[in-house]
Parts: C-alpha cells; sequence; structure tokens
C-alpha cells in the first residue's frame, strides 16, 4: 500500500483515504447549495416533463373533468395548507440555525417531518378511497396519471422525509448546521411541486 | 454504371432524387475543400527544425473572420438546402393532388393488408378487393392512400417511389403516391415491428389501367368468402396481442 | 508503516468504495472498455449473420428474428449507454475536471462514488438481461412502444423490463455525476481560475453535462411511464387505451438528440486539449469555440422531431425542425474550423495522441456533412432507416467516442498510471482503426442509398434493389479488422503499466494544470492548491525560452492573482 512520504503532502492515512470537503467557493455561491440547486433542475425538468404531457392530454380529453370530480379536494386542500405549514417550520429551522440556535432548529426541523407525515396518511386515505370505489390506476388514462403524478411526488416527499431527519440528527450534534438551508431548498421545491399538481389534478380538470 | 439509388417510378421521385444530388454536391464541395485544408495544414506545418510555431490566438478581427466567413458561407448553403428541402416537402406531404384511386393499407405483425376498391371505386362495399402482401395500382394514377396499424409500428417503404411512412396504432395517416412506370416493385417494412420483422415485405404491382381494371374486376367477382379476410372486422380482434400471427393466412406471409 | 490484516482489509474496501475522483475515473474505465468489447462482439455477430444469410454464426446459430433483434438492440444499447457514456464523461470527466481546475477533489466525493455504484449496479442490470429467459430487449434501442409496451408484441417480458430498469438507473448514474461536474468546474477553481482559463475540455464537460441534466428528465418520467405499462396495465402508450405510442419517441428524442451532443462535446474536448500541445501553438479561438459550443448546445434541444419526420407527426413541423437541424452545422463549423486553424503555422509532431485528434476531424467531417442528408426532411423520407442512416450516425459518435476516447487515453495514461504508452503500437493502433473504420461504415452508405432497411437480418430478400453481397461481406471484413485493430492498444495499455517508460509529471510539455501533479497524482492531487495566472493555451508565446507556460507558474515578480 502507497503511503504519502513526499514532505508537505496533505498527512492521510494511506488506509483510509478520507474525502476531501470541498475547500472554497470561487463564486459567491456555497459549493452545497449550487449542488442543491442544479439538483433540483434536474427534477424540474422530469416534474416538468410529466406535468406537460398530462396538460397536452388533458387538453384532448375534455372529458376527465368529469372523472377529476372523483379526487377528493377536500383533502387536497387540506394538504395543501399541511405542506406550506412544513415548509414555514423549514423556514423557521433555517432562520434558527442562522441565529446560532440549533435546538429551536431541530424542533423546527421535526415539526416540518410531522407535517409532512400527517401529508402523507391523509394522502394515503385519498389513494384508499379511489381505489374502493374502483378508480385504480388502471381505471383510465387519468387515474393513470393521477397516480403516476401525486405517487412522484408522495416518493419525493417520503424521501424529503428521510434527509430532514438525516440533517437533523447531525444537527442535534452540532455538525453541518448548513445542510439545514439546503435540506430546506429542497422540501420548497416539494411543496412548490405539489401546488402545481393540486390544481391540475384536482381543480382545474372541472369544467 | 452502376445506379446509385433505385430507379424512380413516381412523380416525386426524381424532386427527392434531385434534392439528394443536390445536397450531396454542396456538402460534398465543402467536404472535400475542408478534407483538403486538414491534409495541407498537417502536411504542410509538420515539425521541422528551424521551424518554430507562431504566437496565434484568433482574437484579433482578421482571424475571427477566416472562420465567420467560410461560416456565413456554410448558412447560406444551409438555407438554400433548407428552401429546397421545404419545396419538395411540401409537394408530397402537404398537398393532396385529386386522387383518383382511394387505397387501404393496415400494417400488423408480420403482413401488409391492402383493401382496394371493387369495380364500384369505392371502398367498405361488399366487392372490395382484400390482398394480402399485394398491391395493385394503376400508372399514372394519383393514389390516395389510408395507412393504419393494428398492433406495432410499422412502416410501408417502397423504395422505387421515394415513399416512406410510418403506420401508428391508433391514427389513420393519409398519403398519396402516383406511379409512373410499370412493373412490380418491392414492399417493405422500415420501422422495427418485432420477430419477423425482416421478412414482412409485399409486392406493388403497377399496370397499365386497363389491366388494373381487369384485375379487379377479376378478383372482386370470385366467391364472396374473400370478403371475411377484411380487415374492418380482423383488425379489431387483432389487436388482442396474444395471437398476433395466428391467422394461418399470416403465417403463410412469415414462411415466405 | 506496519498494518495488522483488518487495517488492510478496510484498506481495500475503501479502496474499491473509494471517493477518490480519480479511481472513480478508473472504474469507470475499466467498466467502460470491458462493455466495449461486449458491444463490438455484438456488432460482429451482426456483421458475421449479414454477410452470410441463411447461414449459422460459428457457435450461435442462425441469428434471425428476436435473436437479431436483441442483437441490434443491445449493441445500440451497450455503446451509447454503457461504452460513450463511462468513457468520455465518467472515466474523463472524472479524471480531468478536478485536476484541471486545480483542487483535489470533485465538490461531493460520496455522491460521485454513489455514481460510479448506481452506474455499475445498471451494468449489472443490464447483462443479467442476457441471462433471463427469453433473452435481453429486441425492441430495439430507441425501445418504441407499443412493441416495447406490450409484451406479446416482442415476445420478450423480462429482457425488456430489465432494460428499462438498467436504462433508467444509469441515467440517474450520470445525473449525480454531472451535478457534481457542474458544481465542482464552477466553484472549485483553484485561486485565480477565471471561467475563461478554464481548458475547453472541461467547458465542454460542463456543457455536456448541462445539456444532459435539462434533456433527460423527460426520458426518465416516460421510462416509468413505460414501465408501468408493461408492469401495472397502464395504458399511457396503447392507443387502445387513449395513450399515445408517438408520446414516447418525443420524450425519447427529447433526451436522445441533445444526448449526441453530450458525447461529442466530451469528444472535441480532448481534441481540443491535443491540438495546441502537439501543434504547439495557442488554441485558436478559444472565445468562438466556446460560444459555438453553447448555441450548439442550445440547438441540440430543439432538432429533436428530425428523428420523426416520417412517424406521423404534423407535417407542418417538418420544416421548422429541419431548418434548426441544419443550422447546427455553423457551430459545429465553427469549431472545426478554429480547431484546423489551430494547426496553422503550427509545429505539428506526430505523437499517438495526435494522430487520433487529427483522425477525429477527418472523420467526423463525413458524419457532418452526412448529417445534413438526414436533416433534409424531404431527402430523409428516402433515407430514413436505411444503412445510410446507420452509416451516418457512426460516422458522427465513432470519432468522438472512440477516436477522441483513445487520444485522450495515450496523451493522459502518463498522467493516470505514471508510464508512457508505447509509441509504435500506438501508431499501429491508429492505422488499423483509421483504415478498418472506413472499411466497415463507407460500404454502408452505398447501401442504404440503393433501400436497404435497417435492422433486417436477411439481407439477401433484397436483390431487387442491387445485389449488396459484397458490399456486406466487405462491412464484415472491416468489423473484424476493427476488433482486431484493437489488440495492440490492449497490449500496449496493460503492458504499459508494467514496462512503460517512467513518464514524469509533464512529459507533454503541457500548460494545464494536471501536468503539475506528479503522475499519478496522490489522493488530494496536488501538494499545494496551485494559482492559475494564464489561460491553458499559452504556447510559442513570443519573447520566452521555453515554447510553454503552464498556467501555474507565476510571471516574475506578480502577485498571487485573486479569484475571480
Amino acid at each position: 500500500m502507497s503511503t504519502p512520504t513526499s514532505p508537505g503532502r496533505p498527512a492521510v492515512p494511506a488506509s483510509s483515504p478520507a474525502p476531501y470537503a470541498a475547500p472554497r467557493a470561487a463564486t459567491s455561491v456555497p459549493t452545497g447549495r449550487l449542488g442543491i440547486w442544479w439538483f433540483l433542475a434536474s427534477e424540474v425538468v422530469i416534474f416538468g416533463g410529466l406535468v406537460t404531457i398530462y396538460v397536452l392530454f388533458r387538453l384532448r380529453h375534455p372529458e376527465w373533468g368529469k372523472l377529476a370530480a372523483h379526487t377528493m379536494t377536500v383533502a387536497g386542500a387540506v394538504n395543501t395548507l399541511v405542506l406550506l405549514t412544513s415548509s414555514l417550520t423549514m423556514v423557521l429551522a433555517h432562520e434558527s440555525v442562522e441565529r446560532g440556535n440549533l435546538r429551536l432548529a431541530s424542533q423546527a426541523m421535526l415539526q416540518s417531518v410531522f407535517a409532512g407525515g400527517v401529508f402523507l396518511v391523509i394522502k394515503a386515505f385519498e389513494y384508499t378511497h379511489e381505489i374502493v370505489q374502483g378508480f385504480t390506476p388502471v381505471a383510465g388514462l387519468f387515474w393513470s396519471f393521477y397516480f403516476a403524478m401525486t405517487g412522484l411526488h408522495a416518493l419525493h416527499v417520503l424521501g424529503g422525509l428521510v434527509a430532514i431527519l438525516a440533517v437533523r440528527r447531525a444537527v442535534q450534534r452540532g455538525e453541518n448546521p448548513h445542510r439545514v438551508e439546503y435540506v430546506g431548498i429542497y422540501w420548497h421545491f416539494v411543496d412548490v411541486v405539489w401546488i402545481f399538481l393540486f390544481p391540475l389534478l384536482y381543480l382545474a380538470s372541472r369544467g | 454504371m452502376f445506379d446509385w439509388l433505385p430507379r424512380a417510378a413516381s412523380t416525386y421521385a426524381h424532386d427527392i432524387d434531385g434534392l439528394i444530388w443536390l445536397i450531396t454536391a454542396i456538402v460534398g464541395v465543402w467536404f472535400i475543400l475542408a478534407e483538403a485544408v486538414l491534409v495541407f495544414l498537417i502536411v504542410r506545418y509538420r515539425r521541422r527544425p528551424g521551424h518554430p510555431a507562431a504566437y496565434v490566438t484568433g482574437d484579433r478581427r482578421r482571424q475571427v473572420a477566416w472562420i465567420l466567413v467560410p461560416c456565413v458561407a456554410i448558412l447560406a448553403c444551409d438555407l438554400i438546402i433548407d428552401g429546397a428541402s421545404a419545396h419538395v416537402w411540401e409537394k408530397m406531404k402537404q398537398t393532396q393532388p385529386k386522387p383518383e384511386l382511394e387505397i387501404r393499407i393496415e400494417g400488423r405483425q408480420w403482413a401488409w393488408i391492402f383493401v382496394h376498391p371493387g369495380p364500384d371505386g369505392r371502398l367498405d362495399t361488399p366487392d372490395d378487393v382484400v390482398k394480402m402482401n399485394e398491391i395493385h395500382v394503376p400508372v399514372n394514377a394519383v393514389v390516395r392512400f389510408a395507412l393504419r396499424s393494428s398492433d406495432t409500428l410499422h412502416s410501408l417503404w417502397i423504395p422505387e417511389l421515394r415513399l416512406k411512412q410510418d403506420a401508428v396504432p391508433g391514427r389513420t395517416i393519409y398519403g398519396w403516391f402516383e406511379a409512373t412506370r410499370t412493373g412490380s416493385y418491392g414492399v417493405l417494412c422500415a420501422e422495427l415491428c418485432g420477430a419477423a420483422h425482416g421478412m414482412m415485405r409485399g409486392t406493388l404491382t403497377v399496370d397499365e389501367p386497363d389491366v388494373y381494371r381487369g384485375w379487379v374486376a377479376a378478383e372482386a367477382s370470385p366467391p364472396p368468402a374473400a370478403g371475411a379476410a377484411s380487415p374492418a372486422t380482423t383488425s379489431a380482434a387483432s389487436t388482442s396481442p396474444a395471437a398476433p400471427a395466428s391467422t394461418p393466412a399470416t403465417k403463410g406471409a412469415i414462411a415466405r | 508503516m506496519s498494518h495488522d490484516g483488518h487495517a488492510e482489509a478496510a484498506g481495500l474496501w475503501s479502496r474499491i468504495f473509494s471517493t477518490d475522483h480519480k479511481v472513480i475515473a478508473k472504474q469507470y474505465l475499466f467498466t467502460g472498455i470491458a462493455m466495449a468489447f461486449l458491444g463490438g462482439i455484438l456488432a460482429q455477430i451482426m456483421r458475421l449473420q449479414l454477410s452470410n444469410p441463411g447461414h449459422p454464426v460459428p457457435g450461435l446459430g442462425v441469428v434471425q428474428g428476436i435473436k437479431y433483434n436483441a442483437t441490434v438492440t443491445m449493441h445500440g444499447t451497450v455503446m451509447i449507454f454503457w461504452v460513450a457514456m463511462p468513457l468520455l464523461l465518467g472515466a474523463f470527466g472524472n479524471f480531468l475536471i478536478p485536476l484541471m481546475v486545480g483542487t483535489r477533489d470533485m465538490a461531493f466525493p460520496r455522491l460521485n462514488m454513489l455514481s460510479y455504484w448506481t452506474f455499475f449496479l445498471s451494468t449489472v442490470v443490464l447483462v443479467s438481461s442476457f441471462l433471463v429467459p427469453g433473452g435481453p430487449s429486441p425492441v430495439g434501442w430507441t425501445a418504441y412502444p407499443p412493441l416495447s409496451a406490450i409484451p406479446a408484441y416482442s415476445g420478450n417480458t423480462w429482457g425488456v423490463h430489465l432494460w428499462i430498469l438498467a436504462v433508467a438507473l444509469e441515467l440517474v448514474a450520470f445525473l449525480m455525476g454531472g451535478i457534481n461536474y457542474i458544481t465542482t468546474a464552477i466553484n472549485l477553481r483553484a485561486p485565480g481560475m477565471r471561467m475563461r482559463d478554464l481548458p475547453l475540455v472541461v467547458w465542454m464537460q460542463i456543457a455536456a453535462s448541462i445539456i444532459f441534466l435539462f434533456s433527460v428528465g423527460p426520458l426518465v418520467a416516460g421510462a416509468v411511464m413505460l414501465l408501468l405499462d408493461r408492469t401495472a396495465g397502464t395504458g399511457f402508450y396503447n392507443p387502445a387505451a387513449g395513450g399515445d405510442p408517438l408520446l414516447f419517441q418525443h420524450l425519447f428524442w427529447f433526451f436522445g438528440h441533445p444526448e449526441v451532443y453530450v458525447l461529442l462535446l466530451p469528444g472535441l474536448g480532448i481534441v481540443a486539449e491535443i491540438l495546441p500541445v502537439f501543434s504547439r501553438k495557442p488554441i485558436f479561438g478559444y472565445r468562438m469555440i466556446v460560444w459555438s459550443t453553447v448555441v450548439t448546445g442550445l440547438l441540440s434541444f430543439v432538432v429533436w422531431a428530425h428523428h420523426q419526420f416520417v412517424s406521423g407527426i404534423d407535417p407542418r413541423l417538418a420544416a421548422p425542425f429541419s431548418l434548426t437541424t441544419i443550422l447546427i452545422s455553423v457551430p459545429v463549423a465553427v469549431t472545426l474550423f478554429c480547431f484546423m486553424a489551430t494547426l496553422y503555422r503550427g509545429s505539428i509532431e506526430f505523437k499517438t495522441p495526435m494522430l487520433f485528434a487529427l483522425g477525429m476531424m477527418a472523420v467526423f467531417l463525413i458524419g457532418g456533412v452526412t448529417g445534413i442528408l438526414n436533416g433534409s426532411a424531404a431527402a430523409d423520407i428516402y433515407i430514413h432507416d436505411t444503412y445510410f442512416v446507420v452509416a451516418h450516425f457512426h460516422y458522427a459518435l465513432i470519432p468522438p467516442v472512440f477516436f477522441s476516447f483513445f487520444a485522450g487515453i495515450y496523451y493522459w495514461y502518463p498522467k493516470m498510471f505514471g508510464r508512457m504508452m508505447n509509441e509504435t503500437l500506438g501508431r499501429l493502433h491508429f492505422l488499423g482503426t483509421f483504415l478498418f473504420v472506413n472499411v466497415t461504415f463507407l460500404p454502408m452508405f452505398v447501401m442504404g442509398l440503393r433501400g436497404y432497411p435497417r435492422r433486417v437480418y436477411d439481407p439477401s430478400q433484397f436483390v431487387a434493389l442491387g445485389n449488396m453481397g459484397g458490399m456486406q461481406i466487405l462491412a464484415t471484413i472491416g468489423t473484424a479488422g476493427l476488433l482486431f485493430s484493437q489488440v495492440p492498444l490492449l497490449i500496449n495499455f496493460f503492458g504499459s503499466m508494467k514496462r512503460g517508460r517512467v513518464a514524469g509529471a509533464n512529459p507533454w510539455r503541457a500548460n494545464t494544470l494536471e501536468w503539475l501533479a506528479p503522475s499519478p497524482p496522490q489522493h488530494g492531487n496536488f501538494d499545494e492548491i496551485p494559482s492559475v495566472y494564464r489561460w491553458p493555451y499559452e504556447y510559442s508565446a513570443p519573447g520566452r525560452d521555453n515554447d510553454w507556460y503552464p498556467q501555474h507558474v507565476a510571471p516574475e515578480g506578480a502577485l498571487s492573482r485573486k479569484a475571480g
């Protein structure tokens, strides 16, 4: 096993070359934030593609309006509120980190996780309700879109919950508090996607 | 002499051939020029003692012009090609001369079904002539076709006519051609459509008008059982993908 | 240093699951090379069948029907997604970007590791599809539904499932990689390195990653929908259920055409690094090349429907897509002309990297000009889905994917492995490759013009289009020769690791930062992070004794440049 011997080299144990942390930002944007923005750009294209496809189909099928009447608008509206609230608590978490209050930050993140959990429970309730009525993902193209789009979004919510919990654990130990901002940016994105999905799938279809 | 393209046999074949040769000539000149300059530079500026490289960054206005002037010329050539191309495209795809004959074509795994109007000259009547892998048209007559597919994508491909059009399930795509030479030509499938894609082919027979009329009359008169194979009735059945090749006639087509 | 067995095992583990960009680059490199041989063998199987129609290929029987379709599909899939991507982006992107911008590693080293292992998983899934009942996917690398959406049409269930899964995983892997490349090149530049001091290959890698990132999303969504159609019974692409088969074509080519530039740009970038070094001249028109790259990237998003001129789309769409497609020749020509002008008044040394770089330009010209014929909607009616297209895209992709890759390997091998490769073997490799690429693909233009369709296993049935048996045999000889020509490369590549001349840090007297690091660079790359004082192409500058002037060498009495 090679050993770094020449003078002046960073003292890194050869057996476990640890990853180097990104050293510096050549632009004014922190590297982590830049990475998150590019990640979200790729997500925007995935959801953007899906939404565009749906809209194109929807324009060709005015009769889908009647199907959309079977979605649970009230549940969807409550869920919109729930997600918006969770975004608010993420902003509070970020604020608290900025002010150095990691305890409050960790508390606010827990509130976001709770709200995200409520969102998923309501969503699951909606799915169950629709499926027992016979509106399964294969009951027609509208329902295929409905389940595919909200399902993909729900997976993102789930991923977000895991990410927030992971960041929260580190923050409680005082590590990487700047990641609260990054996971927050992601969480707002998930929120924004829902704000597109809710009117498209629940409301605009009533015509 | 060796013919690069198959002998043209439709009214617009010459337009396409002309376009292909026009583009080939234009890009051919550029290609030879570019390769010649490249080879010249490589040979001329190979390393020789006493000839150090010059410091040229290509940022001066004159140096930029070396690049941009040829590129403006390329742009001009592009626009010529685009113009000629759009013209031919419009003639082939965006205009519909008054048809003298309408034929319905259906692609399926793995055969072409051609529905010719019977002696009454109309489709969807009992005297329709339904043929598998066999299409007959009169020479010098505008033929309008309605192209469908009952399973996967297919692509109607008749090289001598310079005609190619995908068949898409769920859509009817219209097109036209006017054959200018009598004879018989291959009808191929140009879009991957499953196991026997490579064997999916038929024959186009271009006849003198009276020969064609005679063929239609002869085909239409025999027993009405021929009508049973009408794709109008079979297409619904064949959307079931479970047995796309189960009809004996289709099997025969695969076995050539 | 002494260590017990436990530490040894931990060390091995951390070297396999390494976060070091150079190790990850080599992992991509070796995976890509292995897959290249798989792809090459699949090509050879097709060629053997085509030149001897109806007769068995040794050891495989007659490759026809589903078997032939699967061979075509897997050849295309492997070459694009598992050879071109890992070699050009995975290997060179990973190896070069941190070294060339003067940093110790990627911005997110763990994400980088995750990206490779996701790619590795996708490779396993793809290769395993050869082993499932029914064999690998036979629905074409474009996987057009309904053939791909309804198992009964293709006669294949698991092969296509696994194909979609593998491709989706592969796309996700390169999405993660791309985020890393972009962030690293933007934010981890060494002190003093402005964007206009970036080597062109880094520019091209960023451009390729951004193009990839913005084009792949809809296809990821489309692939999920296809998988749902196949497994859950939805009908997104099934006309009987109200779906639309053409939708997938749009999603596929919205990604598929930009993908061509995702591969072409890094290939051009490698050439842009090699030309100045071996002609001892600055690159000609740095800014023009960067701008034409940007324009190419933007245009590449509005050309996709040129793959669908005869697919049944609205005929009014043909003219605009034809226009944008043909216009892309202008920015690409700017780049190529700048490359040629770089040679002007140079002092060209014909080392193997330079041979391949020049060969890339010469061969790519054929792919470029024949693209105009395909781009013209009306001419495409005739050419579409014939061998002409096959010849065209091989001429467009082999130069960036293989010529540039070979050029890059001969050029950066000393940096990767610390030793020089053998020049004689390199020249032999170049001559064989250059000759046999043309022997393989020139005949296909002729066959295509005669109307021979693609993806057909028995060309003997088209005798009406002219007897092309001789051309088929010629192309088969070409493929065999091409494969055989890679033997000197293999000998050279593996032999030089032990026996090559020790390279030293900067064997080519080049300017870019990677040549400051030792060969091979240690973990962390640089003893000390360099400062950058100039652009990367300061060769034969007037008034200097040396004909090169590295980016990190401070001018006499200068202060360190501030980051900008």
